[in-house]
């Protein structure tokens, strides 16, 4: 029995777990996602993410865990009986029928009427704008136009979730960022739960509700973009939204989240994420938020290696006295072999726990 | 002592590589007048000599053919054998081919399955005589099932060579229709499970569909080897009757008639059965999707 | 991978599918069985086992087809024909890949066409003009008959082989100073190599097999193994049974002894490809 759109709440999975021989592909995976929300699964390649994605379309069996729809328990069912809407990678769209019959596919292995199957349809094609592309087949069209069809073909059945696997890696920056938007737009107008496959974390900033970040088949860190944007839990995940800056240092003090850390003989001031134990930490901030200041007070030493214009300031690289690379920013342009003192943003950064 | 000129025309050797003919180009040739003289020019030339009979006419040869039952029944038992055979080799290639593509280690399996085609037909008729004879192993095992209460006769009549040809061919319609059916992108059939389609319906609207231009050039494929039965028609069948096929007609006005005009005539006519039974199914093909199964990306 | 329902109706197809396939094997292995089994009976009337065993027919069959003279036949014709067909073939196939010249649509079709028009079509005409040119019967006439085949084989595998090399390799080679000649060796032919090995095995293994060609060019003394066999086969009656399966055992150990040195570098499907148009991928 296919769950219906009007009906339902919430999505959960519990527990789940998937393992190709000795590997574990996914591991334990809990998660609650509402009605309405439009949630990113975020993580380098191999994380998992895809796998996580097969798994809730049924596509790949879990090896433990339970999936619910509601209360009712879906990963007993086989794919065909979930009732989701999938968008491919590479599309998949069934290269021998038309636009119209692709999208239509969907509703016709439901047995929905003829004419209510073609209002629904056009309504569709009306919604990603392909009304005169209807009558092609997918190898008339462009990417682009192939992706608006591969969305209608899924959002056409009303299901009460749409799954999506990095659906614009394969188009230009440009077209990219466009069908951003319409993704956001139908999703608004659907009402349903989107979960969003992607390595992209610009992407995932940019459109999701909720964030969940994914390394080697765990989940490492559930949060809203400005959560995972400014106060990433681990130091992996910071890396991966984008704090290049790895700062080995030695902590002084601390008290609840505030710390003050040594690095290279300068105190700075942080904000904690762990608990960890021992002195050894290691602090991380974003290029951005380290600024090549005119004074010495209070920045690490360290020697320029090598400067590249951005516009509005300058992005340098250079080396801390204890070998460190560092990635800052500057309002000028400062001569490799120069030394400049970089200043962090205490706010801005956050300190972790050394050993991993 | 030359200086540069520099007002000439390309020479005729740049002009020539641009359109891609260079030295390198020229290792065709050899190729070329291997396939021309062994290939085209004894099949022009078995045209013309088609049309120059020991009679003298034009159509001597075609007519003698047409006139005589004992020579134009070939082309109906020929194809009495290689219909059926190619049809219930391709009816059941297609299911067992659908459930090997889904088995990791597919290599045993195809081992076993070229062995036919690597033994050859000679071989696979001399064991059929033994294997299915009235002694046989078959047919004492059918007694002991008490399938058959006396042995049936299963050599030197149309049977044999039948299962002759199906032994041989199988494997070939096989491992053809299974390439074609891996060359379909999985992410179809996952795509038409999200949209709620069971296996039957997959195979119905996804599979069948795509299939069905591979299924065809394979059915060409598999019944142009079947058409031209040679050995186990004489070895396993009744060549005098039942089992006449044309190409026994063929080398039989070739090395025992010694007129070779005859025989290319036959092979002329045994060419343009193949020709013909294969447009027709081509034809039919065009009729279906004739694509990229891939699921394109513009 | 979509996971299939087990309903009773589906669990029941696939057990059919598998019944008919392991169906058709024990029959195939019954064949080659029954085959051996009668090469090495002393008596083999009307039971189901043969009376005794013995070695003996192998003997006889040894001299009285003179398997020994038939073999080293076979052999010269089969290594010729896998010689010549690379010396031909490889270098027409580099041709092919790496020049676009007008008229290749004309060759590739009639590269094509020996492998899509069966062997006796072709081979009656074929036989017709090398008799006529007095070619028949002879060794070189058969090599030559036999090479029709496997020439276009050779190109149409190697051509994929060679297109994945990339041509600035080659380009890379001539900056750096070799010439054409010192390319070919130290730059092409290691990178070659493995399909070249794979292609002229398969054509080894297809020649030894291949009757038709053979059958309608050969003389006495150019017969090959499975030609022999055919006759001796044919001319059932005057000799013994077990002599004959003798010999076709020995056939068919020839045969399984280069499949199985051919498949450590092959794909069995490669046996079958090459035969037909490129999948539509």
């Amino acid at each position: 029995m296919a769950p219906s759109l009007s009906s339902f709440k919430m999505l959960r999975l519990d527990g789940v777990s998937r393992d190709f021989g000795t590997v574990n592909a996914l591991r334990d995976l809990t998660l609650t996602i509402e009605r309405g929300e439009f949630v990113a699964l975020l993580g380098p390649s191999g994380c998992g993410k895809s796998t996580a994605l097969n798994c809730i379309a049924g596509l790949l069996p879990t090896s433990r865990g339970a999936i619910f729809l509601d209360d009712q328990r879906l990963d007993i069912l086989p794919t065909e009986e979930r009732g989701f809407g999938m968008v491919f990678q590479n599309y998949a769209l069934f290269p021998h029928m038309t636009v119209r019959d692709n999208i239509g596919f969907g509703l016709k292995m439901r047995g929905i009427p003829k004419a209510e199957a073609a209002a629904r349809v056009e309504k569709a094609i009306e919604t990603v704008r392909l009304g005169t592309q209807a009558h092609k087949l997918p190898g008339q069209l462009s990417g682009g136009q192939q992706q608006r069809v591969a969305i209608a073909r899924a959002i056409v059945v009303e299901p009460p979730l749409v799954l999506m696997d990095e659906p614009l890696s394969n188009l230009d920056a440009k077209l990219r960022l466009e069908m951003r938007q319409e993704i956001r737009r139908i999703h608004a107008g659907l009402g349903s739960i989107t979960i969003y496959v992607t390595h992209d974390q610009d992407e995932a900033l940019s459109l999701a509700d909720r964030i969940v970040v994914l390394r080697d088949g765990m989940i490492r860190q559930v949060g809203t973009p400005e959560d995972l944007y400014a106060r990433p839990a681990h130091l992996d995940v910071a890396e991966f939204m984008g704090f290049r800056n790895r700062i080995p240092a030695k902590l002084k003090t601390r008290s609840g989240d505030a710390v003050a850390i040594d690095v290279s003989g300068v105190l700075l001031q942080g904000i904690a994420r762990e608990d960890f134990t021992g002195d050894d930490v290691i602090a991380a901030i974003r290029p951005d938020d380290l600024f090549a200041g005119d004074t010495h007070e209070g920045g690490i030493p360290a020697i320029v290696e090598a400067m590249e214009y951005r516009g509005r300031d300058f992005f340098g690289s250079a080396r801390a006295k204890d070998g460190t690379e560092l990635f800052f920013r500057a309002a000028r342009r400062h001569t490799p072999g120069e030394t400049v003192a970089l200043i962090a943003d205490p706010a801005r950064l956050l300190v972790y726990g050394a050993a991993q | 002592m030359s200086s540069i000129d520099y007002h000439s025309n390309p020479g005729l050797k740049a002009r020539l590589a641009a359109r891609g003919l260079d030295s390198v180009t020229l290792l065709v040739l050899p190729a070329m007048a291997l396939l021309v003289g062994l290939f085209v020019y004894p099949f022009l030339y078995g045209l013309w000599l088609s049309f120059n009979p020991k009679d003298g006419s034009l159509l001597g040869n075609y007519f003698k053919f047409f006139s005589d039952p004992f020579l134009y029944d070939t082309i109906g038992t020929t194809l009495k054998l290689a219909v059926p055979v190619t049809i219930l080799n391709l009816v059941f290639a297609v299911p067992v081919a659908f459930r090997v593509r889904l088995m990791k280690n597919q290599r045993l399996l195809t081992t076993i399955l070229v062995l036919p085609i690597t033994l050859g037909t000679v071989l696979v008729a001399e064991g059929m005589l033994n294997y299915l004879g009235p002694q046989g192993w078959a047919n004492r095992i059918m007694m002991l099932f008490g399938i058959i209460s006396s042995p049936v006769k299963l050599t030197n009549n149309y049977w044999g060579v039948m299962l002759s040809l199906v032994i041989t061919g199988f494997p070939f319609t096989f491992l053809l229709t299974l390439s074609y059916i891996s060359g379909i992108d999985p992410a179809l059939e996952q795509a038409a499970a999200t949209l709620g389609a069971k296996a039957r319906a997959r195979f119905r609207y996804i599979f069948l569909p795509l299939l069905i231009p591979g299924l065809a050039i394979t059915f060409c494929l598999s019944f142009v080897q079947a058409y031209s039965v040679f050995p186990s028609a004489v070895l396993l069948g009744a060549p005098a009757g039942p089992t006449r096929v044309i190409s026994i007609a063929a080398y039989q006005a070739a090395f025992e008639e010694y007129d070779y005009s005859m025989a290319s005539a036959i092979a002329m006519i045994m060419g343009v059965v193949q020709l013909a039974v294969v447009a027709a199914v081509l034809q039919i093909r065009n009729l279906f999707y004739r694509g990229p199964a891939g699921g394109a990306k513009g | 991978m979509v996971s299939n329902e087990k309903t009773v109706g589906s669990r029941l197809w696939i057990f059919a599918v598998w019944a008919t396939t392991i169906f058709f094997i024990v029959n195939l292995f019954g064949i080659i069985g029954a085959v051996v089994t009668s090469s090495f009976a002393t008596r083999w009337l009307r039971s189901w086992f043969p009376d005794g065993f013995t070695t003996k027919w192998y003997f006889s069959a040894w001299a009285e087809f003179q398997l020994g003279d038939v073999l080293l036949v076979t052999f010269q014709i089969v290594f010729a024909v896998v010689f010549l067909s690379g010396l031909i073939g490889v270098p027409a196939a580099y041709a092919m890949a790496r020049r676009n010249f007008p008229g290749k649509q004309i060759v590739l079709l009639l590269l094509l066409l020996p492998l899509l028009v069966p062997p006796v079509t072709f081979g009656i005409p074929l036989a017709t003009v090398l008799y006529k040119s007095g070619l028949g019967g002879t060794m070189f006439g058969v090599i030559l008959a036999n090479l029709v085949p496997t020439v276009p084989f050779v190109i149409l595998v190697m051509i994929p082989f060679i297109e994945q090399i990339d041509p600035r390799v080659e380009a890379a080679a001539r900056v750096f100073g070799a010439g054409t000649f010192r390319m070919f060796i130290h730059v092409l032919l290691p990178l070659l190599l493995p399909g070249v090995l794979a292609s002229l095995l398969l054509v080894l293994v297809r020649t030894i097999a291949m009757f038709e060609l053979t059958f309608l060019t050969a003389g006495p003394t150019s017969q090959t193994l499975v030609v022999a066999l055919y006759y001796a086969v044919f001319a059932a009656g005057v000799r013994a049974v077990q002599s004959i399966d003798a010999m076709a055992v020995v056939y068919m150990a020839t045969t399984l002894i280069w499949l199985v040195i051919a498949l450590r570098f092959v794909n069995p499907t490669q046996m079958v490809t090459r035969a037909k148009q490129h999948p539509a991928h």
